[in-house]
């Protein structure tokens, strides 16, 4: 399975971090005490999972142990994968309109891959014969019309911009006119990075999603919420926010070929719910795959010898 | 806020201590345990953090702690100086060639970092000091990133150099010696392409492009949002190419920044310049103490002192120093404090310097109650009243509420949430006036710690 050999390939650093630590642990422990308990906390929160989920994982894992009278470690190694697997539930693929237009609104702060994906998903869907059309709404970093324009020329993509500095709004508005003309099945707007703290720029956010709406009732079809694996706890903060302002539907996360473990995603779930959609794994027009919790988790805890 | 949510955890945990004659061994756990996850929480790498909470201990178990009077202000002054120390003991300056020929910055990390608006901030910093920089663009790999650090240059108006995307990096790196020399600039900056510190191809070209520049600096730009990978990223850049110094973005965000402490343990090289915003003129000098102040929720007092100096008028600040201890503030002052408190920045920004605000039940009150945009409508409603209102509040009554919210065009609960807000207002600054002003005769402490 080529999806799930790219995301093994990608999880191995994961794995050597994460699952190696675990499977040491287990190793050199002979019996389930505190302890034991508490060197599993500490992997967990090195895997950037959050104090939050943590606690309430383990809390489980003891009471779990105890009902179930478990005296080996390494049977609470398969408790905790089931548990995980729990948390992330079943893949939801990206919702798409049957009845015309669908349109794709990509945000998240700067820095975290919004053209980069937006460029992979624009590839995928040219792959399976859409029409595709880009809104380059971030008419505020330098250069960032080009690097958009870059990808739409790489990939064959037609793209509505304006001007550098103008009106991020009347760029979506533009490009959901020229959609509907055109006749184009999925419309992919690339927005602006901004920290989800600055109040003013989530207002210009929640202006260009009540033009989508207004101008498409039904749309946005999704609001990707685009999060770097690299990033800490933080990433909470980001979804919470974001969700706020543009009723975020899904995340995509990328830089997941680093060494970043990826944990993080466990706590958004757990937190705020918002299950994660796509994967980007690499800088290529390829590497961006459909997420699925049990494959993030078999490739997470698997040791090497399925393929 | 900056690291806010460590303070409040540091706060809530020496809150337990707090007002114990003696502490014993298992109080000294418990915080530490308490300290340990608020550290983690806030991204600080665990090794580092266990070393840190290993020293913490070691030092409270002493006897300055035990046979203290205040063992939780003891404890405080040992995790502020250690959390100092892990920061970096000063402030870092860059280096500049000591031959005449070009100083050479160059600037390396993983993608999304910022280094490109960083080059862009740095130009315009060294600009400003009467420098001549010249940015160079050698990443060939993100689709329009030269073009990117050209629109920065013509933005920041420094020269720009690059042979383009068809040309190697190492061409480049050669070439914008020479352009340097022909166009006389006394400083180069170069903007690498974003890579991961595990794609052995891409480093080997970083350490090609050193060994070709010979730079004086070679930052590490590294996002202060990231998590316990940063430690990794860290170790491995400073190991491939020997880092000279980390440059930490994005910390106009809420992040709470244990990046900052992971990466300056792991390399041991200074933090020297911070950004703080997508302006170009947004990166900070790093200080170490002011940062480690923040972290306790000390309030980020001298950066505060700083920005007050350079838009207060003196005598002014005299005498409102002088109401504020006495307790004399009018509404008056208020409306002119608006004036002045808004252009030394948000009201965010500025709460966020102000000691122990995490703790301030009353100032997060009125932090909540505000909103940059109220600013216009309290001035309105403040101008509203007459002098003798505006002197003594106690005389608004009902209908002069009503005549109030009619002559600025608000509601009577409009007029009436600014007075409980003045009141709140007018209250704290009274317990920080005797704060300042301290007890007759002892030397006064710049201010009360709130735990």
């Amino acid at each position: 399975m080529a999806l799930f050999s790219k995301l093994k390939e990608s999880l191995t650093k994961s794995r050597d971090g994460f699952i190696g630590k675990v499977t040491q642990l287990v190793a050199v422990t002979h019996k389930i005490d505190e302890e034991f308990f508490e060197e599993l906390e500490t992997i967990m929160l090195q895997a950037d999972m959050g104090v939050a989920v943590t606690t309430r994982l383990i809390s489980e894992l003891r009471t779990e142990a105890k009902k179930q009278r478990l005296k080996e470690p390494g049977q609470i190694k398969a408790l905790l994968s089931s548990q995980m697997e729990e948390m992330l539930g079943g893949p939801v693929p990206l919702n798409v309109n049957t009845q015309g237009l669908t349109v794709y609104l990509v945000v998240g702060v700067n820095g975290v891959g919004k053209t980069t994906t937006i460029g992979k998903m624009a590839h995928s869907l040219i792959r399976d014969q859409k029409k595709v059309l880009l809104a380059a709404a971030d008419t505020f970093r330098a250069a960032a019309i080009e690097q958009l324009e870059i990808w739409s020329e790489r990939t064959g993509v037609e793209m509505v911009k304006h001007q550098a500095g103008s009106d991020p709004a009347a760029v979506v508005f533009d490009a959901i006119q020229a959609a509907a003309r055109r006749g184009i099945d999925h419309l992919i707007i690339d927005t602006a990075g901004r920290l989800h703290t600055k109040s003013n720029l989530m207002e210009e956010l929640r202006k260009i999603r009540r033009v989508i709406s207004r101008e498409l009732p039904g749309a946005p079809h999704e609001v990707l919420l685009v999060l770097d694996a690299t990033t800490g706890q933080n990433a909470i903060r980001q979804a919470e926010l974001f969700k706020e302002a543009t009723e975020v539907t899904g995340i995509v996360l990328t830089k997941l070929d680093g060494t970043a473990k990826g944990g993080i995603i466990l706590a958004i779930k757990e937190e705020l719910d918002i299950p994660v959609k796509l994967v980007g794994t690499g800088e290529g027009s390829e590497d961006l795959k459909a997420f699925s919790g049990r494959d993030f988790l078999e490739a997470l805890f698997d040791e090497g010898d399925a393929e | 806020m900056l690291l806010e949510g460590l303070a409040e955890r540091l706060q809530n945990t020496f809150k337990k201590l707090r007002g114990k004659g003696k502490l014993t061994e298992t109080d000294i756990n418990e915080a530490m345990r308490e300290v340990r996850l608020a550290l983690l929480e806030a991204d600080v790498s665990l090794p580092i953090v266990k070393s840190f909470i290993q020293r913490i201990k070691e030092r409270s178990l002493g006897a300055e702690v035990l046979e203290s009077l205040t063992p939780a202000q003891q404890i405080i002054k040992i995790v502020d100086q250690e959390l100092t120390q892990l920061m970096g003991a000063e402030q870092g300056k860059a280096q500049f060639s000591t031959t005449g020929d070009a100083t050479v910055f160059m600037l390396a990390g993983l993608q999304g970092s910022g280094k490109t608006t960083t080059a862009g901030k740095l130009a315009l910093y060294y600009r400003k000091q009467g420098h001549q920089p010249l940015l160079v663009g050698v990443d060939v790999y993100r689709p329009a990133a030269i073009k990117q650090l050209e629109v920065l240059a013509k933005q920041v108006n420094v020269p720009f150099f690059s042979l383009g995307e068809q040309v190697s990096p190492l061409k480049t790196a050669r070439a914008s010696l020479e352009q340097a020399k022909a166009q006389g600039c006394d400083l180069i900056i170069i903007d690498t392409a974003g890579r991961l510190q595990i794609d052995t191809v891409l480093m080997e070209e970083l350490a090609q492009l050193k060994g070709i520049l010979s730079p004086q600096e070679t930052f590490l730009v590294v996002d202060s949002m990231a998590g316990q990978d940063a430690v990794n990223v860290a170790r491995s850049f400073n190991e491939d190419l020997g880092l000279t110094g980390v440059i930490l973005t994005k910390l106009d965000s809420d992040t709470r920044g244990g990046a900052a402490l992971s990466v300056k343990a792991v390399t041991g090289c200074p933090i020297k310049f911070i950004g703080m915003g997508e302006k170009l003129d947004a990166l900070e000098p790093f200080y170490p103490d002011r940062m480690a102040a923040r972290i306790l929720g000390m309030g980020d007092m001298l950066s505060l002192i700083e920005k007050a100096q350079a838009s207060f008028d003196q005598q002014k600040a005299q005498e409102l120093e002088r109401k504020l201890r006495k307790a004399e503030f009018t509404l008056d002052d208020f409306l002119e404090q608006i004036g002045q408190v808004r252009s030394m920045g948000s009201l965010d920004q500025v709460l966020g310097m102000i000691p122990g605000l995490g703790n301030v039940k009353q100032l997060r009150q009125i932090k909540e109650g505000f909103d940059e945009k109220d600013f216009g409508r309290i001035e309105a409603i403040i101008r509203s009243m007459t002098p003798g209102e505006r002197r003594d509040t106690g005389i608004i009554t009902g209908s002069r509420r009503r005549r109030i919210a009619l002559g600025s065009g608000t509601t009577v609960q409009d007029v009436n949430r600014l007075l409980k807000q003045y009141d709140q207002t007018k209250k704290m600054f009274k317990q920080f006036g005797e704060n300042i002003s301290g007890k007759a005769g002892r030397k006064a402490k710049p201010f009360k710690l709130p735990f």
